[in-house]
């Protein structure tokens, strides 16, 4: 293993780390809010509006994310959607990572009893106050680790838009190993920048997790 | 009492799931400060008649009134709503589980929906958080959450949670039967004292002895009609019917055991 190449390399390394950890946050943020019109869709009184969820989540669930990560970047410019490759990373990324979180946040909502939803309404609150005061507050301590694991699912998924020629620790070592012929190397050190991304996003998660528990 | 008219009025109440008859032309007229109590078999549609007295359950026919107004009123969606949460906030219920907010203290749990709905500020709502705790005999656990109580205290709360909205009528769905037996006491004693102010009570349940010591009248239901019903002293001691009679006498035999 060249060390040395490694220690002169990897400041380029952090830098691109830094794009792949702005994706991640991007693209949590953008899920979350997918996730969450996709359940209330879901969860809706509307017939089409859950359909339309149900349809969303079929279709994300059901192709591959890399192709829709084409469909947008490539196939955008035909429809008059013009994305550089960053913007079309996190949109692509944050609707399909959306759509699995759809699924968490439903799970999380009708797992909480029955005789929740009961004991509100019967006390005159509507839906929406039964929904806001009594369900979710349950509902989003039930969310945390399942919605880790989709982040965690997300933050190696960034590594797709290397395929867009987004500039970050998967492109950047394809880069190095362009110029230096050590895939071993360069790949080395992506892999280790991950691991941290992703060891101190479970941390965090488990101590929100944690402070998030009722007595 | 009679030619009074009745505060809470079930008329032919009917409902259906798919071709299973669950409740077949139930009609009950509860008067004021009237206590009756709904007895029979699991099945029965004691339950199902009890939630669709607040349209938790709703009938596939009949009506259900309070004093004048129709709780089961046909109306388009948005209408419905908010009638229905006018009405229900007129109608506790306490539920065999208890349905307890396990997220909020015993407090927020009684303070929440008289917040929401009345308006009231936090002081009031303190001071009435207080009041229906001492009434169940739980003022010293105001800040607990529902996780650190037992059963019984679980249940006297959430008794004390209806009684926040003020309601007219209060129902109780098998209040006790998720109880270990000696915490059975404690709620029954609660429920005895709401009898000796005259809140007009309705209440499905297990417990004979209790039915029989506290009810102005029993209903003993079966295959979703209403086999019999009378004063307590007639249901218990001198049952008409033989249906009556022999769900009786399996009861005693099970408690027996």
């Amino acid at each position: 293993m060249d060390v040395e190449l490694m220690l002169k390399v990897y400041p380029f390394f952090l830098k691109a780390a830094w794009v792949t950890i702005q994706l991640s946050v991007l693209t949590t943020i953008l899920g979350l809010i997918c996730g969450s019109l996709g359940a209330a869709a879901r969860l809706s009184r509307l017939r089409i509006l859950r359909i339309v969820g149900a349809a969303y989540v079929s279709f994300i669930r059901g192709t591959p994310a890399l192709i829709q990560l084409f469909i947008l970047y490539f196939g955008g410019p035909q429809v008059g959607i013009q994305l550089d490759a960053f913007e079309a990373g996190v949109i692509g990324l944050g609707v399909n990572i959306g759509a699995y979180m759809t699924e968490t946040i439903r799970g999380a909502i009708i797992a909480i009893d029955k005789g929740q939803a009961e004991a509100a309404r019967t006390l005159g609150m509507s839906r929406y106050q039964s929904m806001r005061y009594v369900i979710l507050p349950q509902a989003a301590r039930l969310m945390i680790r399942p919605l880790g694991v989709n982040i965690n699912a997300l933050i190696k998924g960034t590594a797709l838009v290397a395929a867009i020629s987004v500039i970050e620790l998967t492109y950047t070592a394809q880069r190095y190993i362009g110029s230096t012929y050590k895939p071993f190397e360069m790949f080395f050190i992506s892999g280790v920048l991950y691991m941290i991304i992703i060891y101190v996003t479970g941390r965090g998660i488990a101590w929100l997790d944690r402070r998030a528990r009722i007595v | 009492m009679t030619d009074q008219k009745p505060f809470v009025d079930i008329r032919h109440a009917k409902k259906s799931y798919g071709t299973l008859e669950v409740l077949k032309d139930i009609s009950l007229q509860v008067h004021r400060g009237e206590i009756v109590a709904i007895i029979g078999p699991s099945g029965s549609g004691k339950s199902t008649l009890l939630r669709a007295i607040n349209d938790l359950d709703p009938l596939s026919g009949g009506e259900i009134w309070l004093e004048d107004t129709q709780v089961n009123m046909d109306l388009p969606h948005r209408q419905y709503e908010k009638h229905i949460n006018e009405v229900r906030q007129n109608i506790g219920m306490v539920f065999q589980h208890f349905n307890l907010f396990p997220h909020l203290t015993v407090r927020e749990n009684i303070t929440l929906a008289p917040k929401l709905l009345k308006g009231i500020n936090d002081a009031e709502a303190n001071k009435l958080a207080e009041e229906q705790l001492a009434k169940v005999g739980m003022l010293e656990r105001i800040d607990y959450y529902p996780s650190q109580l037992s059963g019984g205290q679980k249940q006297r709360v959430a008794i004390a949670r209806a009684l926040a909205m003020k309601p007219k009528v209060m129902l109780f769905d098998e209040a006790t039967s998720a109880l270990d037996p000696e915490l059975v006491e404690e709620v029954n004693q609660v429920m005895k004292a709401l009898a000796e102010e005259h809140m007009t009570m309705i209440i499905v349940t297990h417990e004979m002895g209790f039915a029989e010591s506290v009810c102005d009248r029993v209903l003993f239901m079966d295959q979703g009609v209403v086999v019999e019903e009378g004063p307590p002293s007639v249901i218990f001691r001198n049952p008409q019917n033989e249906r009556t009679r022999n769900f009786l006498r399996k009861h005693l035999a099970d408690a027996n055991k």
